[in-house]
Parts: structure tokens; sequence; C-alpha cells
């Protein structure tokens, strides 16, 4: 077993085929989606036109208020959706050419749970993270079961193995949830709102497990959220979407400014700058 | 972690195997003229070696000229529709799903006796017809229990109901009008019964079955996947029309073959598919096998107790499956909805 038992590091250490150590891993240029036009109505954009790039090791927060177009542009990165215009690529591939099982190897989504159908143990559920990767009827290898113990491990659910995943409070669910993405072995992990029934410590304890993930296991890991602080703390770039349009992307230091997020948000906001560099987002009190 | 391995789905089909062959033989022994454990042996030992003289007329009769091949029909009608429920179920991501509740079933017989009442000569046109039927049953099925561009279950359930209603009407209109030798009883198409053997050699029937019920196992991990979710499987990987395609085809196409030779037995697609889960898990590449072979048993079982329980006279097998069915739906739902 080339892969060492018990080193929760070795699921993101596969060989990746393209030029990785160039450090560029997901390339974003000009792309928009617009659902179709209809007889009455000219093409009713939901996403602008688009660019940024993400690094490996990078954390990237996509922010915006409801309905600012971040499901969109998450859906276009993971090749759900195609874009109306403009280019996708992942480790220099177009997302949108890519065989889909080929693409479930790269790019990892995680999403709001679903609801199951019939129960399932932990165990069975992240082993489906190598799907990608089996043969025909996937009857799953010694190797698979041990790559999906590593990313059990990395989420810290280990002791959750042989449970039934009805009966896993919200935060262990979530670590279910990332640890099956793990199991795919992806370059790029991709979460949507994965903060949205946690409470504020299980929200923290993702946030950094998600950085913990980018540092040392070389993810790069885009994450859709309306925390503000949480991807002030997190995250190395923000891309803030407002009505359909990328309004700044930056640093949350460059982007993190009183009238621009008052205006995103519609609430009145207090930006200070703590001596770490990051900003933090403060309510402003009407008295 | 104990992940499925072909090893464990071999061993419990053969256990499974093993309780279909001592079922199939307590139903050879069992009936108005009873036979002894030992000269069913000796009788199907003798058939094996060819020595047919030897057995006497009335056992050669009774064992191969009418039970034997009521038990063979039996059970390639309850693996199909054991089968075609298990698929349903993942196909229409619902527990509840099965051909019978969902109308399909009817919809099958319905399309077999259209079919029956224009061109009664042609061979296969029985299965031609309960195939179409129960295609199309499905599909207005699928398309009427959709709310807001996705299946609700209640909704779904609603419209096999309804269809259901509507075509065993159908059925029962058509039913006057037939005569002679088509008409094989209204209990047929609407309850099922297996005392007919259909027209044709029930060989070319295990074939297409094994074939059907083959493309259905292909796509079994596939299913595995779409169960906790489209969306999931496809980032997974999982090309979801293709395997929706597949399974729609496969399942529509075994409850129309079942239909046309076994009439509409209900709930087998329920009772089957959900034991099995019970017993052996929710993984479909075990699940398929295991439905089809306890299908098999079930329907056996539910003949020969059709058959005997309020001899001289005959009860539709599906009356059987019914009885036991029917509970069993009730308590899913309930479960389901607590």
């Amino acid at each position: 077993m080339s892969a060492g038992a018990g080193n929760g590091a070795t699921v993101a250490q596969r060989p990746m085929p393209f030029a990785v150590d160039s450090g560029l891993r997901l390339k974003v240029e000009q792309a928009s989606y617009a659902y179709a036009a209809t007889d009455r109505s000219a093409p009713k954009f939901t996403l602008g036109p688009t660019s940024f790039e993400a690094q490996q090791r990078e954390l990237v927060a996509i922010l915006g208020p409801n309905a600012s177009g971040k499901s969109t542009l998450l859906k276009l990165l993971a090749g759900v959706l195609k874009p109306l215009s403009g280019r996708i690529e992942v480790d220099g591939q177009e997302v949108g050419d890519l065989d889909l099982r080929v693409r479930a190897q790269r790019i990892a989504l995680v999403q709001q749970e679903s609801e199951l159908l019939f129960p399932l143990r932990v165990w069975e559920y992240v082993l489906q993270g190598r799907y990608p990767y089996g043969r025909r009827l996937r009857f799953e290898s010694e190797e698979d079961c041990l790559l999906a113990g590593n990313a059990l491990a990395q989420v810290g659910a280990d002791e959750l193995r042989d449970r039934w995943i009805d009966r896993l409070s919200g935060g262990e669910k979530q670590r279910v949830i990332l640890a099956r993405a793990l199991a795919q072995q992806p370059a790029l992990l991709l979460l949507d709102e994965p903060t949205q029934h946690l409470d504020i410590g299980g929200k923290v304890e993702l946030l950094r497990r998600l950085r913990r993930l980018a540092d040392e296991n070389k993810y790069t890991v885009i994450v859709v959220t309306h925390e503000l602080n949480l991807a002030a703390e997190f995250s190395d770039r923000v891309v803030l979407l407002h009505k359909g349009k990328s309004l700044r992307i930056g640093t949350p230091a460059e982007v993190y400014e009183r009238d621009l997020l008052e205006d995103v948000f519609g609430a009145p906001l207090e930006v200070e700058m703590r001596a770490s560099g990051r900003p933090r987002v403060i309510l402003r009190g009407s008295h | 972690m104990r992940p499925l391995t072909p090893r464990r789905i071999m061993a419990i089909c053969g256990l499974l195997f093993a309780v279909l062959f001592v079922v199939v033989v307590i139903a050879l022994r069992t009936g108005a003229y009873p036979i002894s454990l030992r000269d069913i042996v000796t009788t199907l030992f003798r058939e094996a070696l060819g020595r047919r003289d030897d057995i006497p007329l009335e056992f050669w009769q009774v064992v191969f000229g009418l039970r034997l091949p009521r038990i063979a029909l039996g059970i390639m009608v309850g693996a199909a529709l054991a089968t075609s429920g298990a698929g349903f179920q993942a196909l229409l991501r619902n527990p509840l799903a099965e051909p019978y509740v969902l109308g399909v079933s009817s919809g099958a017989a319905l399309g077999a006796m259209l079919s029956l009442m224009v061109a009664p000569h042609i061979v296969g046109v029985i299965q031609l017809g309960a195939f179409v039927g129960a295609a199309a049953t499905t599909a207005a099925v699928y398309f009427l229990g959709r709310r807001g561009g996705q299946l609700d279950s209640a909704t779904l359930l609603l419209a096999g109901i309804i269809s259901a209603s509507f075509l065993s009407a159908a059925i029962m209109f058509l039913g006057t009008t037939m005569s002679g030798r088509d008409q094989r009883g209204m209990a047929f198409w609407l309850m099922g019964d297996l005392a007919t053997p259909p027209s044709f050699h029930p060989g070319w029937l295990f074939v297409v079955l094994l074939v059907t019920i083959g493309s259905i196992y292909t796509t079994s991990s596939d299913l595995n996947l779409i169960l906790t979710g489209e969306q999931e499987a496809r980032h997974l990987g999982v090309n979801v029309n293709r395997v929706k395609l597949v399974v729609y085809l496969a399942a529509s196409l075994l409850t129309g073959l079942a239909v046309s030779v076994g009439g509409a037995i209900g709930y087998v697609g329920l009772l089957v598919p959900h034991a099995m889960r019970m017993m052996f898990g929710t993984d479909y590449r075990l699940l398929i096998p295991t439905s089809a072979i306890g299908g098999a048993i079930i329907i056996v079982v539910a003949d020969t107790l059709a058959r005997t329980v309020v001899a001289p006279t005959e009860l539709p097998v599906g009356a059987m499956t019914a009885l036991a069915g029917a509970p069993v739906f009730i308590y899913l739902m309930r479960r389901r909805v607590r």
C-alpha cells in the first residue's frame, strides 16, 4: 500500500497531472451566465462577466447577499452550468471539456445536504467519494477504504465511521459530507454555504479545518458564504458579488470598505482594521 | 469499514437460491394431489437422467405438466416484479414506488389487452403492448408527480393511485367486450393469476428477463449514488440521464413482461426490496440480485397458498400478495411521514 496508513495528509498527496507547481489552479476569465432569452425579453443575467484566479493553497471566499449570483458562480466553477461567455480552467483545462468522471477527480462540490432515501453508514457514504476512480460495478479496493479512512481522519470524524448518517448532528454531518469530497482527492474543493446550519462554534471549526486543508494539503478551497467576519478571518482572497456583478476582487483588506459593504448588504456597518491586517465588520448601532 | 465484495454477493445469493429450492420442492408436493417428498425427488431425478418411462404417468402429469411450469412462471414473474420495484424506487427516488401502486402494472395490462384485441395472432404482441403500456404509464406518472419542476413524493403516489384506478376501470370496460379464449378472466388482469401458461416457450421469457435484470444491474453502483441525491451523483461523475433512461426502459419492460404472463400482481416490488434492504443493506449491487431471487421465492409461496388455502377453489395470486403487501405499504408510509 503506497499511501501510509494513519497519515491524514496522504489523501492530498496524489500526483497532479498538470502544471501544478506553477501554483495557478483555477482561472476564471470573463465568465458570465444568463438564463436563456425568451421571445419578449433579453437574456436575464444572473452573473455578469467575472474574472479571478486562485492558486494552490488558497482559500477564496465568494461573498454577497442573497440572489447576488454566488451559487451561479459556484455552479459554473463546478461545471454544472456552462458559461454563456468566457472560460473557466482548472489546472489548465477547460472545465466544460472534462469528462464527467475526470471532472469529479479534479473538482469536489460540497452542497447543502440532500435528503437520504435510505439510511447509510458514514463509511458507506464516504466511500462514495471513490466512485470517479472505479471500474464497472465499482467494488471498492483496499486502497479506496484506506483513502476514505484518511478522509474521515482529516475532518476529525474517525469515531463516526460506523454511525448512521441520519442520526448525526448538523456539524457532524457537515464533516462527513466534507470527508466524502476529500475522498475524491480533488484539486479544487468547492463549498456552497457550508456554515448555514452550524452554530458559531461549528462555523469557526469548519473554516479552521478548510484553512488547514488549504495550507497543509495543497487544496484550493472556494467557499460561498455571507459570513463577512469568517471570510475576513480565514480567506486569502474575496470575490464580492452584488446583483449578479462582481464588484471587487482582492484580499479582505482590499475589499472590505465600509461604504461598499453597506451598499451591498444594505445594513449600517463599521469596518475595523485589526493588528493582524484582517478587517472586522461590526453592525453599527442606531443609537 | 466492510465494503461489499463479489464473494459476499455470491454467498448471500447462494443462500437465497437454497431457500428458493426448498420452497419449490414444497410447492411441488403441495396441492389437491399430494405427492410425498420421496416421490418428488425420485421423479425429478429420473427426469434429469432421461428415464421418463420409469415415472408413473400421473406423477409426471402433475409435476411436469401442471405444477413445475406454474412454479417456473411464478419464479420469473416474481423476479421481474421485485427487480422493477427496486428500479422504480431508485428512479423515482421514492421508497413506496412499485409497479402496482404506481399504476404501471395496470398500464401494462391495458396495453396487453388492447394489443390482444388489435392483433391477436402475432406472437409476442401481448408482451410488446404490455411494455408500451407500462412505459407510457411510467412516463405519465413521472410528469404528473412533479411539482415546481421537482418530483414530489406524495404527488407522485397520488398520480400513481389515480392512474391505477382509471386504468383498472378501462380494463374492466374492455374485459366485458372480450370473449372466448382471449378472455382469461378479469381477475387475471386485475389481481394476477399464474394458472395459464404463456403461448410461447418460457425459455424466451427467461432469456429476456435475464438480460433486462442484467442491464439494471450494470447501473447498480450509479443507483447507489443517485439515491443520495441526483445533483450529488452528477458531481461524483454519474451520467444520471443515461442511468435513468436504462432503468426506466428496463423496469417498464420487466413490468410489461410480468403482467403479460401473470397479470397485475401487486406489492411484490414493494415487499421484496424492503425485506432485502432490512436483511442485507441498501447497496444496489446486492439489492438487485437478492430482490430477484426474493421475488421468485415470495411468488412461489404466495401462489402455493393461493391454490391451496381455499381448495378446491383458487384465489388469484395477487390477492395473497396484496394481503401481505398492503399492511407493509401502510407501515412504510407512516414511518416515513411520522
